[in-house]
């Protein structure tokens, strides 16, 4: 008869529980009257030169301030740590008067020297801490050739050219750099990116791996001190369990729950459901330089064809509004309310398409991804489209891919495809435009060209008054709707679900979020 | 035995090779890179050429292979393209978590499974088999993310005895009591689908085993029943079951990617989803090897329970 040892079993035993010693350390270390957010995504970095995510910076906004700051609620900009600015005549000079009343987390001097090494380890390739990166969106923040320190509360940015976008760009997520603490990258070198260290109104305090990521009120925050005791936020990747995590109360906050429980989650009392336009764009890419859509009136048609009010409303719940053109309605500063969407028309539409020589209509290929960041729901919105298209007579043949292999099949240009789906989110309305409409632009898949559209992008962009800036983006909107380089689908809202307890919290246009003067009833 | 198990541990050598080698070439047929998923809309020429250079992805594939297998042997495992930090120390944070809840399910199915087993293998065709056989069928066909949804529902949301997710309290003291809490529902997830399958095996093991004649020369010979199937029966048939409890173990290291998602588990599992779908190659394939080789131990070790319990498979 066999014989079973059983000591090796005993000691395995005794393994496991030393293995499991290390993660059950450092606990208790969340403060008391901390508000537990059900987070999207693992968060990646705590180096605001470095995160790329949406995600990240909704945490990373709580522990940064940038040099200006989008106003509540709104992507207009006000003094951030930068208490006032001018910029030169042409456009390429800027200088920022600091306050002289901020400190870091670490309790060192916030100054005009900071801002310096700020910016000089993400554009000199020669600077010491250079290595900590790579830096993917610094290019977002415009043509910077160098800053220079006029005395402690003074620093000048030197442009290649002029760049009105720079203003919302340094308010944006990436433009919080300027409120990295160098002492802190001193110290921590490479490892920056997981200790952080800014000016914000929350501190770094804990980074558990895919559990919590855990900040502190900063007590001596420069707009004074927040009302909550800190931020936790758990990493809740499943849309159902962010939604679980709420239902079971174990979050008091999350942020994006999937269109299919809002009705739910608006009528349960337990509840206050929040909406904030996103700058957003969802739209359909045509290829404008092969046949049908070289012709203005056929791209027109596609635009009439489509219900997209349907879409928003069926298919989205409401979590999106119908677009009209390519500044989203999110610019509160930059988009003219008066220009309207296409209307659902298919009878226009099939006119339209006769009118080109299309009256047995036509077959094109239709490109759709699988998923990616701000597309959405990509198949079924394409499948509801394949059919309002199929009712005008343009057949479309769906090809559809992974949302990284998708992109690399629209790199320099759309080739085979007729149509393809594409988002888009940005925090100036210079960006998108200059990105994907301009003629030879980077990501202009479509090959559009227009040389008014051209001549309107380069203006604005090199227009500092604000005023003259928006009259210039109401013209490039209405050239393009009309023009209809694309079928212009809809602008996501972004939304959040909060305990009622949850008192004074708003959600930020510029997917930046605001804790600092958040508290639990 | 020694001789057994030192040759079983130099095979993992070339086994782990092999799937480094096959997870480096997929990653690399598929179209995208980390450079891509970095910049997303963003991606311009420009911009792909200036962070695949900083990246260090402008070498061939069979270069980089080189390099990261070099940095292996030295102990390094390299760095993550999108967690900005070793591979290693974000591997290190996360495989107690991992092996906690495939160790826990796997010893929660083996108990269950084998006790289930011979109960229905005992009681044949009587109503005990007859339930035991349809929970079986339940569980064979229950996909374990719906399950663990299902659980959620049930035990975090109606009736909030336990919680819907995570490995510990936001704001509780932490210790093992909070784990456990924490892991009863994603094992339970995780441990239904092999649970059955080990059922299954195990009836039909006994079952043979106990036609045999020397279970007759047992029960002949006056011996208790309860000793007839324990110790004739039951150890002979286990046998045949110890090694399909080290396939199990592949099943749950593989559905712990499943499972981790569902309930926001911090293992290997989420953050190979996470590192395959943003191409952080290296990741993955620091990922890919830990599981391979927890995956190659537990069948070492099975086979060496095997080879404890059948003299004729040590010494052959």
């Amino acid at each position: 008869m066999p014989n079973v040892p059983r000591r090796p079993f005993l000691l395995g035993l005794g393994a496991a529980t030393l293995a499991a010693a290390p993660i059950t350390e450092g606990r208790a270390q969340t403060p008391p009257n901390a508000l537990v957010i059900g987070h999207l995504a693992e968060l990646q970095t705590l180096d605001p030169a470095q995160a790329i995510t949406v995600s990240d910076f909704r945490i990373l906004s709580n522990m940064y301030d940038g040099l200006t700051r989008f106003r509540d609620a709104s992507l207009e900009i006000e003094p951030g740590l930068a208490a006032s600015w001018s910029i030169s005549p042409d456009g390429k000079t800027y200088t920022f008067k600091l306050r002289d009343d901020v400190t870091y987390h670490d309790g060192s001097r916030f100054d005009a020297e900071a801002v310096k090494f700020n910016f000089d380890r993400v554009l000199d390739k020669s600077h010491p801490y250079y290595h900590t990166g790579p830096f993917p969106f610094i290019f977002t923040l415009g043509p910077i050739q160098q800053t220079e320190v006029v005395d402690p509360t003074t620093v000048v940015f030197h442009l290649s050219e002029p760049y009105a976008p720079m203003l919302t760009m340094l308010a944006a997520g990436v433009g919080s750099i300027a409120g990295i603490s160098p002492a802190a990258v001193k110290k921590f070198d490479r490892e920056f990116s997981r200790h952080g260290g800014g000016t914000g109104p929350f501190s770094f305090q804990l980074w558990e791996s895919n559990q919590r990521v855990v900040l502190v009120a900063n007590k001596k925050y420069w707009r004074g001190a927040p009302k909550l005791d800190g931020l936790v936020f758990r990493p809740i990747v499943e849309e159902t369990s962010r939604v679980s995590g709420m239902l079971s109360g174990e979050t008091d906050l999350t942020i994006e729950v999937p269109a299919d429980n809002v009705p739910e989650l608006k009528q349960d009392k337990r509840f206050t459901y929040y909406e904030q336009q996103g700058p957003h764009l969802w739209y359909l890419m045509l290829n404008t330089k092969q046949k049908p859509f070289d012709d203005k009136r056929v791209r027109q048609a596609v635009n009439y064809a489509i219900n997209r009010q349907g879409i928003v409303d069926d298919l989205l719940k409401g979590t999106a509004t119908v677009a009209a053109s390519v500044t989203p309605p999110a610019f509160n500063w930059a988009y003219d309310k008066a220009l309207a969407p296409y209307a659902y028309d298919p009878a226009k539409a099939k006119a339209l398409l006769a009118e080109a020589g299309y009256p047995n209509g036509v077959d094109v290929t239709f490109y759709v991804t699988q998923n990616g960041s701000g597309m959405l729901s990509p198949v079924l919105m394409a499948a509801a489209m394949q059919a309002d298209l199929a009712a005008v007579g343009v057949r479309a043949k769906i090809e559809s891919y992974e949302w990284n292999t998708y992109l690399g099949r629209l790199n320099g240009g759309m080739h085979a495809a007729d149509i393809a789906e594409m988002s888009f989110m940005t925090t100036d309305p210079d960006m998108h435009p200059s990105l994907a409409l301009r003629t030879g632009a980077a990501v202009n898949s479509g090959d559009y060209s227009n040389p008014e559209v051209d001549r309107l992008i380069d203006t604005a962009r090199a227009e500092t008054d604000t005023g003259k800036r928006a009259e210039l983006y109401d013209q490039l909107e209405h050239i393009v709707h009309d023009d209809a380089p694309w079928v212009f689908v809809c602008h996501w809202k972004q939304n959040a679900v909060a305990s009622v307890r949850v008192k004074d919290f708003f959600l930020m246009p510029s997917f930046g979020t605001r804790f600092d003067r958040t508290y639990k009833a | 035995m020694t001789r057994f198990i030192l040759t079983r541990l130099a095979l993992l050598v070339p086994v782990l090779l092999g799937v480094t080698i096959i997870v480096f070439v997929v990653m690399w047929l598929v179209p995208g890179d980390p450079a891509t998923s970095i910049l997303g809309t963003f991606a311009t020429p420009e911009n792909l050429a200036k962070v695949r250079s900083e990246l260090g992805l402008n070498e061939a594939m069979p270069v980089r292979y080189a390099i990261w297998l070099t940095g292996v042997l030295h102990g390094d495992l390299g760095q993550s393209y999108i967690l900005h930090r070793p591979v290693l120390d974000e591997l290190l944070d996360r495989l107690v978590p991992t092996l906690l809840l495939a160790g826990a399910s796997l010893a929660l199915c083996s108990v269950v499974g084998i006790l289930l087993g011979i109960v229905a293998a005992i009681r044949q065709n009587a109503w005990p088999d007859r339930v035991i056989t349809l929970v079986v069928l339940l569980g064979v066909s229950t996909p374990s993310f719906w399950l663990g949804m299902l659980l959620i529902l049930w035990f975090a949301v109606r009736f909030a005895w336990l919680p819907a997710g995570g490995m510990q309290d936001m704001f509780g003291p932490g210790g093992p009591g909070e784990i456990a809490r924490h892991l009863i529902l994603p094992t339970l997830a995780l441990a239904a689908v092999p649970a059955a399958v080990l059922v299954r095996l195990t009836r039909t093991a006994m079952l043979e085993v106990m036609r045999q004649d020397y279970v007759r020369t047992a029960r002949a010979k006056g011996l208790r029943e309860g000793r007839v199937i324990l110790r004739h029966a039951f150890l002979n048939a286990l046998v045949n079951v110890v090694p399909i409890i080290g396939i199990e173990a592949g099943y749950v290291l593989g559905g712990a990617v499943y499972i981790e998602s569902v309930f926001q588990w911090p293992g290997i599992g989420r953050m190979l989803v996470n590192a395959i779908s943003t191409r952080d190659i290296i990741l993955v394939q620091g990922g890919v090897l830990i599981v391979a080789a927890a995956y190659v131990v537990i069948n070492l070790l099975t086979d060496i329970a095997q080879g404890v319990l059948d003299p004729r498979i040590r010494n052959a």
